[in-house]
């Protein structure tokens, strides 16, 4: 434990996060390629080969997709066997994250509840989110980063279904919230589900549904049926690109779920935008860092 | 659909071509404007240092650094333009604002204004800010820059676009019009999904 250098977890945070903002994911590039094929509406269409345009600028210019670099998100998954120090591992989050601002540099998008006194650094009081997770037989520290924009996040709602209110309450809810997010989430993003739970934890599983990689069905045959289902029932709305009309609403569906309390039913919505960001960065023990997605 | 390339100034003419659902490029001068500017302009009663009569203006979202003189863009993206509804018919009527650009639409007094004035509201590609900031050639000036980042912005543009005719002068107003069809389908979504 003594030997671990924590500037490799810092270091990590830092291009995690510029990496999600300016790299895309393959598989949301892949998601977005196949909507365009898919969409028979010439107007939707030219909007997808304006997203195509600025994820090739972004590409080229090494440069920001979206000018909302949004709050930043860490999930971690730490190894069984990683030798960590929590703490320490939670001030160069925030560290990196702050130095990722200042450095690269980009727009700053945390600010003061009350002041609203931007410090330009993406971090203050609470942030940056951080959700822990542990996993046996690992040794390693997995981070996943996603920079989560306001336009999207705004949209997120949540619900206290009873059982009474059964199934059918959950999928309409779902159908409804997207309706009634119109353009404001930069469609088509992806819409993730959270179902059960507490109503702390139904949210956390949604955001954790965005963060799948773009059409990774759940491994609930059930839960798949009910992510296809909804995914159809979007797409049919009409609501198309950017809320301006088209055959391609939303890019996937993704529920995660958890049991809940025999009383209760909660189904929560977080939304994704079109270019879903998000950067992995897998740590070993020995210090070598590996990115992904 | 019809696709236009046009040239700042815009005449009236210009904009009472355009429908619902038309693809506008254009090349000229773009002013870009936010919530803080606007309140400088109509609550606080600044008049703007130049003229805006028929040009475009853009809810702006703009990340720019200044060395020596000169502004330099960093990326200039959009900004949601429902909030700024009630600032759009004086531009139009006072100011001769021909066409409001940003994401997400504005109201039905707003899109009076435009009937009324020949003026349009064009969307343009929300989270594209690589491509917006690639088609700015130049931030020629900053006006009031004590509000920047909310100041009054004069970039020189080209092929700007694609944007998407979203209200028209002649009436139409496509996100009202992709709701209410999309309300007409509900009842066949939700009986397909069993939630009839």
């Amino acid at each position: 434990m003594v030997d671990f250098d924590y500037n490799i977890v810092e270091e990590a945070a830092k291009q995690t996060y510029i990496k999600a903002l300016t790299d895309l994911p393959p598989d949301v590039r892949q998601a977005l390629h196949r909507a365009y094929e898919r969409e028979s509406q010439p107007a939707a269409k030219e909007i997808f080969q304006a997203m195509f345009k600025a994820i090739e600028i972004a590409d080229n210019k090494k440069t920001l997709v979206c000018q909302d670099t949004g709050l930043p998100i860490y999930i971690m998954k730490v190894g069984g066997d990683f030798p960590w120090n929590g703490a320490e591992i939670k001030k160069r989050l925030v560290e990196g994250a702050s130095r990722a601002t200042l450095e690269f540099p980009f727009r700053g998008s945390s600010t003061h509840i009350l002041t609203r006194i931007n410090p330009q650094n993406s971090v203050g009081h609470g942030l940056p989110v951080i959700y822990w997770d542990f996993v046996e037989g690992s040794d390693t520290l997995e981070m996943l980063m996603i920079p989560k924009g306001s336009g999207s996040e705004n949209m997120s709602t949540m619900k206290m279904f009873i059982p009474a209110d059964g199934k059918a309450a959950l999928k309409k809810f779902v159908l409804d919230a997207y309706i009634a997010s119109g353009s404001n989430p930069c469609p088509p993003g992806i819409i993730g589900v959270g179902i059960g739970g507490t109503a702390d934890l139904v949210m956390r599983l949604a955001k954790e549904a965005i963060a799948r990689p773009v059409g990774q069905r759940s491994e609930d045959p059930e839960i798949a049926e009910m992510e296809v289902e909804l995914e159809e029932a979007i797409n049919a709305t009409g609501i198309g690109p950017m809320g301006l009309g088209g055959d391609i609403s939303t890019l996937a569906v993704h529920i995660e779920w958890a049991y809940t309390h025999i009383t209760q039913n909660p189904v929560a919505v977080n939304t994704q935008c079109w270019p879903a960001r998000r950067a992995r960065a897998t740590i070993h023990p020995d210090g070598k860092v590996e990115y992904g997605f | 659909m019809a696709t236009y390339h046009l040239q700042t100034p815009f005449s009236e003419q210009d904009m009472r071509q355009l429908k619902i659902g038309d693809i506008v490029f254009f090349d000229g001068t773009l002013f870009g404007i936010r919530d803080l500017t606007q309140i400088y302009i109509f609550d606080q009663n600044h008049e703007p240092p130049v003229s805006l009569a028929g040009f475009p203006i853009i809810h702006t979202a703009p990340s720019l650094r200044k060395v020596g003189d000169k502004w330099e863009k960093i990326c200039v993206g959009t900004t949601t333009s429902t909030r700024m509804d009630r600032f759009t018919p004086p531009l139009i009527e006072k100011y001769g604002v021909r066409a409001v650009i940003g994401k997400g639409g504005q109201y039905q007094q707003s899109l009076d204004a435009m009937q009324k004035f020949g003026g349009v509201y064009l969307a343009i590609v929300g989270g594209a800010a690589s491509l917006e900031t690639e088609l700015i050639e130049e931030v020629e000036e900053v006006f009031w820059e004590h509000l920047h980042p909310e100041a009054l912005y004069k970039f020189r543009v080209k092929d700007f676009g694609p944007l998407t005719v979203a209200m028209d002068s002649h009436g139409g107003h496509r996100y009202f019009e992709v709701k209410a069809e999309a309300e007409r389908r509900l009842p066949e979504i939700y009986q397909k999904l069993g939630v009839a």
